[in-house]
C-alpha cells in the first residue's frame, strides 16, 4: 500500500508539473521548443502545394541560373543562359546556337553573377530576369513566361563584365561595367606595363525596349582605369542615378592582392544617367569602333539570330559636365546598396573597419557645394565628410553586400568573420548577427533590394560547405541558408545544395509570374520554316549533300520512323517537330554517333539538331523522354550507305 | 474523498492533453475512395464537359471543312479513315456514337481511357492513350461535322 501510494505522488507530481508547464508555455506541439525546434513546419510545402516565392540564383561559374521555391528551398527549374546545356539541348540544337555567339566565336560557357528582374515603378513586375556573364561580357533577357533565354548582348570594349544586371526603376537601363580594366580601343595590342597610358575603364547602359524587352546598347561613358566592381540603380530620389564600386585605384596590373590594397579609399561612382542620356541625344557622345554580337530569339520561329554591330556612342566624362562623382570610400568596397528610401548608398568596403554609408541628399548639396577634393578626368571627387552620414562600427571582417528590410534595418553580408549582421540604418549601430555557413558571398531578402521589401526571408549565398552535409569528396556544391528576419533576431531555418556558384539571387512573390507561365507552344502560332504542322507534311528532302528530315513527335511514335538512302559525309539537319499540344509533354530526340548532343523539343514547337553520319550502318534514333506508356517503342532507324551510293531516298511510318 | 479529488484531477489533466490534438482531424482514407460510378448519361455519352445532350444541328459543310482541317493537324499523327493505324478507325465513329462521346473523348482523353469502359476495351486493344491535344470544343464539333461528312458521303474533305 506504502508502495502504491508513492507510485501514484510521483505520478500526480509529474502530471501536476507538465500541466503547470502547459498553462505556462502552451501546448509542446505548438510551440518553438528550442530556439528554431519549428524550422521544419516552417519551410514545409506541404505536397501539392506551391512556395509563396520564386527565387532565381545565379549559377555563377556554370553558366546558368536556377529557380528556386521558397521557403521549401525546393529546386523547379535550372535555366541555361551562357552555358551549353545537354540536358535541355539548349547551345547544341540550331535554334539556340546564336545565343552564345559573340565577337570571338561561339562560347560554350561563361560566369553568370547577379539577377536582375524588370521593373515598373521600382518593382519587379514578372516579365523579365535579366542576367550578366562576367567573362566574354553580356548580358542576357530571360522571358518569365517560359522560363528560356531569349535574348544576349555582348558589351563592346569591355573587360568582366561584373556590374551588371542592375535595373533602373522603370527598366530603362540595365547596368554594365568594366572590371578589368583593358584598353578601351578595339584590339588595342600594348605592353602590359602601359596600363597607365593605354588602359581604360567603361560603364555601360543597356537600353530595353518596354514593350518587347529587346535591349540595345545605348551608350558607354569612359572611366579612369580603375576596376568597377559592382552596382546599382538609385531609388525614388536617387531613381535617375546608378551608382558603382570602384577598387584597384591604385592602377595596379599584377599582383592585385597586394598592389590594389594600398590606398585607403577608393570610390563609389555616382552617374546621373538621365543627364548622360541628354548629353547622348544632344549629341555630345562620340561613335567609336566595336564589335559586338545582339543575339535575338524570334518570338514566332523559335529560331534566334545574330546581328553584329561595329559601333558604339561613347560619352566622354571630360566632355559632359555634372553627370558623374567619386565619392570616396574605405577600402576596395566590393557592393553598394540603395536602401528602400533611396537616401543611403551603403557600400561594403571589403578592406575596412566600418561599413561606410552615404547620404544621397548630402551628395547632392556637396555638389551644389562644389565641396571637391579634386577632379580625375573630368570627374570631381567629392570630399569624404560632406557625403557619409554614417559609419557602422564592429560590423564583422570583410563586409561586402547590404539588403533591407523596410522597417528601418540593414542586413549586410560579412564575408571573413562568416555571419550576417543586422544593423539599424538610424543609429548606424549593429542589433543582430548570426553565422553563415561558410563564407557568405552576397546575401539576398525578399524584395530587400526594392523600394517595398517583405520582411520574410533572407538567402545567405556562402561559398563552401565543408561539413554541413554528407561529404561528396574534394568538390562539393556551394550551400545556401535560408533565415526568417519577420522577428527581432533572424533565426535559420534551413542549409540546402545549391546549384554551380551562386554569386546573387532574386525573389519575387509567385503571384506574379505563375498566372502568366505558358503551358504550351500554340502549334497553330508555330511559324518555324522547318515545322510540321500536319503528320502528313512529314518529309525528307536532299539537296546536294544536305539532306533535311521534317520529323514529328506524338506520343509514341515519329513520322517518318524509317530512313533510307542517307549517304557518309551528308549533312543532315533534323527537324522535330513535337506536335502535343498538352502541357508538360516534351519528346526527345537522339541517333547514335551524334556529335550534336540532344534536344529535347516542348509541346507545340520545332527543334533542329545537326548530324554528320561518318560510317555506313544502320543508326536507331529514339525518344530520351520518357513520355508514355510506349515510350520504349518511341525509335526508329536511319540507314547509311556509302557516298555516292544509289539507294534512292526513302521514308516511312508503319505501311505509308 | 480523496478519491473523488484524484479522479477531479485526472479529469482536468485529461482533458487539458486532449486540448493538444492537432487542431484539425486529420483526413482519412475516406477521402481515397474509388471514383463514383459512371452514370447512364456518362455510359452512353462520355466523361467530360459535355454532360447533356447537345443539338449541334443539321451537317454544315463549311464547319465539316474547318473540321477536316483541325483533324488534319491534330488527330492524323494516329488516325486513319477507314484502317486501324496508332488508333481505331474513325470513319465511321460518327454511326456507332453520339456527338457527345466523341466531343468528350476528343476534350478529356485521359479519363474516359481511365474510367469509362469503351476507353479502357481500346486501351486494351491499342495500348496506348490518346493524347490531349488543345482542341476546344467548337473545334471538336467541327470535327465531329468532317467526320460525320464523310460517313454519309464517303468523301474526304482533307482531299
Amino acid at each position: 500500500m506504502a508502495q502504491k501510494t508513492t507510485i501514484w505522488k510521483i505520478t500526480s507530481l509529474l502530471l501536476g508539473l507538465g500541466l503547470l508547464a502547459m498553462i505556462m508555455y502552451g501546448c509542446p506541439s505548438q510551440t518553438g521548443m528550442l530556439d528554431t525546434g519549428d524550422a521544419a513546419q516552417r519551410v514545409y510545402v506541404a505536397p501539392g502545394e506551391y512556395d509563396e516565392y520564386y527565387a532565381f540564383f545565379s549559377g555563377g561559374y556554370s553558366g546558368q541560373m536556377s529557380v528556386w521555391g521558397l521557403p521549401s528551398a525546393r529546386m523547379l527549374r535550372n535555366i541555361p543562359v551562357f552555358s551549353q546545356d545537354p540536358e535541355s539541348g539548349y547551345g547544341y540544337s540550331e535554334e539556340t546556337k546564336p545565343l552564345l555567339m559573340t565577337s570571338y566565336g561561339f562560347i560554350p560557357w561563361d560566369d553568370s553573377h547577379h539577377p536582375d528582374f524588370s521593373h515598373t515603378d521600382g518593382m519587379p513586375d514578372g516579365r523579365w530576369i535579366f542576367i550578366n556573364a562576367n567573362n566574354t561580357p553580356r548580358v542576357a533577357r530571360i522571358d518569365l513566361t517560359t522560363f528560356e533565354t531569349v535574348e544576349t548582348l555582348e558589351l563592346p570594349n569591355t573587360g568582366g563584365n561584373h556590374a551588371s544586371t542592375f535595373v533602373t526603376e522603370n527598366t530603362e537601363y540595365i547596368l554594365g561595367a568594366t572590371r578589368f580594366s583593358i584598353p578601351y580601343e578595339m584590339d588595342k595590342d600594348v605592353p602590359i606595363d602601359t596600363y597607365k597610358e593605354n588602359f581604360d575603364g567603361s560603364l555601360s547602359f543597356i537600353a530595353v525596349d518596354p514593350e518587347t524587352g529587346e535591349m540595345s546598347m545605348d551608350f558607354q561613358i569612359i572611366m579612369p582605369p580603375y576596376h568597377y566592381d559592382l552596382g546599382r540603380a538609385g531609388k525614388g530620389p536617387s531613381a535617375d542615378w546608378a551608382f558603382f564600386t570602384t577598387y584597384n585605384t591604385e592602377q595596379a596590373h599584377t599582383l592585385l592582392e597586394i598592389n590594389a590594397s594600398e590606398f585607403d579609399k577608393d570610390y563609389v561612382v555616382a552617374v546621373n544617367w538621365r543627364k548622360a542620356q541628354e548629353y547622348v541625344r544632344e549629341g555630345r557622345a562620340q561613335s567609336v569602333p566595336a564589335n559586338y554580337f545582339h543575339n535575338l530569339k524570334d518570338k514566332n520561329t523559335g529560331i534566334a539570330s545574330s546581328t553584329v554591330h561595329d559601333e558604339v556612342l561613347l560619352l566622354d566624362p571630360k566632355d559632359a559636365p555634372d553627370m558623374i562623382y567619386f565619392l570616396p570610400t574605405p577600402k576596395s568596397p566590393h557592393g553598394v546598396d540603395i536602401d528602400p528610401t533611396g537616401e543611403y548608398i551603403v557600400a561594403g568596403g571589403k578592406l575596412a573597419t566600418v561599413i561606410p554609408v552615404h547620404s544621397f541628399s548630402r551628395m547632392l548639396e556637396a555638389i551644389e557645394n562644389e565641396a571637391f577634393e579634386e577632379v580625375i578626368n573630368g570627374i570631381p571627387v567629392l570630399e569624404y565628410d560632406a557625403t557619409i552620414i554614417g559609419e557602422v562600427e564592429n560590423p564583422g571582417l570583410g563586409p561586402l553586400h547590404t539588403e533591407f528590410d523596410g522597417d528601418g534595418n540593414a542586413y549586410t553580408s560579412v564575408y571573413i568573420s562568416s555571419e550576417i549582421v543586422k544593423w539599424s540604418l538610424e543609429t548606424f549601430e549593429v542589433l543582430d548577427r548570426i553565422d553563415a555557413y561558410y563564407s557568405i558571398g552576397h546575401l539576398m531578402i525578399t524584395g530587400g533590394d526594392t523600394p517595398n521589401p517583405d520582411r520574410k526571408y533572407l538567402v545567405g549565398l556562402t561559398k563552401t560547405a565543408r561539413d554541413r552535409f554528407l561529404p561528396t569528396g574534394p568538390k562539393q556544391l556551394h550551400p545556401a541558408q535560408l533565415y526568417d528576419i519577420s522577428g527581432d533576431r533572424m533565426e535559420l531555418l534551413l542549409d540546402f545544395p545549391t546549384i554551380g556558384e551562386p554569386h546573387y539571387a532574386q525573389a519575387i512573390l509567385a503571384d506574379k509570374i505563375r498566372p502568366n507561365v505558358k503551358q504550351i507552344y500554340d502549334l497553330d502560332e508555330n511559324q518555324h520554316p522547318h515545322a510540321v504542322k500536319r503528320p502528313r507534311d512529314a518529309r525528307v528532302e536532299r539537296d546536294g549533300d544536305v539532306v533535311r528530315v521534317y520529323m514529328t513527335n506524338i506520343r509514341s511514335h515519329f513520322t517518318p520512323d524509317n530512313i533510307e538512302g542517307i549517304r557518309v559525309g551528308d549533312t543532315v539537319y533534323f527537324h522535330l517537330t513535337n506536335i502535343e499540344q498538352d502541357w508538360d509533354m516534351v519528346h526527345g530526340f537522339a541517333i547514335k554517333g551524334a556529335n550534336s548532343g540532344e534536344v529535347l523539343i516542348a509541346p507545340g514547337e520545332t527543334k533542329t539538331i545537326v548530324w554528320h553520319p561518318q560510317r555506313t550502318g544502320i543508326y536507331p534514333f529514339y525518344c530520351t523522354a520518357f513520355c508514355s506508356a510506349l515510350h520504349q517503342e518511341m525509335q526508329g532507324y536511319v540507314r547509311v550507305s556509302p557516298a555516292g551510293s544509289d539507294v534512292p531516298l526513302t521514308w516511312r511510318t508503319g505501311d505509308e | 474523498m480523496q478519491q473523488v479529488t484524484r479522479i477531479l484531477l485526472l479529469l482536468i489533466i485529461s482533458v487539458v492533453y486532449a486540448g493538444c490534438g492537432n487542431g484539425e482531424e486529420r483526413e482519412t482514407e475516406a477521402t481515397r475512395d474509388e471514383a463514383p460510378e459512371l452514370t447512364e448519361f456518362e455510359l452512353e455519352h462520355g466523361i467530360g464537359p459535355v454532360t447533356e445532350r447537345l443539338d449541334i444541328g443539321d451537317l454544315d459543310v463549311e464547319r465539316a471543312r474547318r473540321g477536316a482541317d483541325i483533324f488534319d493537324r491534330r488527330c492524323t499523327a494516329c488516325h486513319r479513315m477507314d484502317r486501324r493505324f496508332v488508333g481505331p478507325p474513325v470513319g465511321d465513329v460518327t454511326e456507332v456514337r453520339s456527338h457527345e462521346f466523341i466531343i468528350n473523348f476528343i476534350l478529356n482523353p485521359e479519363e474516359m481511357t481511365n474510367r469509362h469502359p469503351v476507353g479502357q476495351e481500346l486501351l486494351q486493344d491499342y495500348m496506348t492513350i490518346m493524347p490531349y491535344q488543345n482542341v476546344s470544343k467548337e473545334q471538336a464539333i467541327e470535327i465531329v461535322d468532317f467526320l460525320r461528312y464523310y460517313a454519309e458521303t464517303g468523301e474526304d474533305l482533307r482531299d
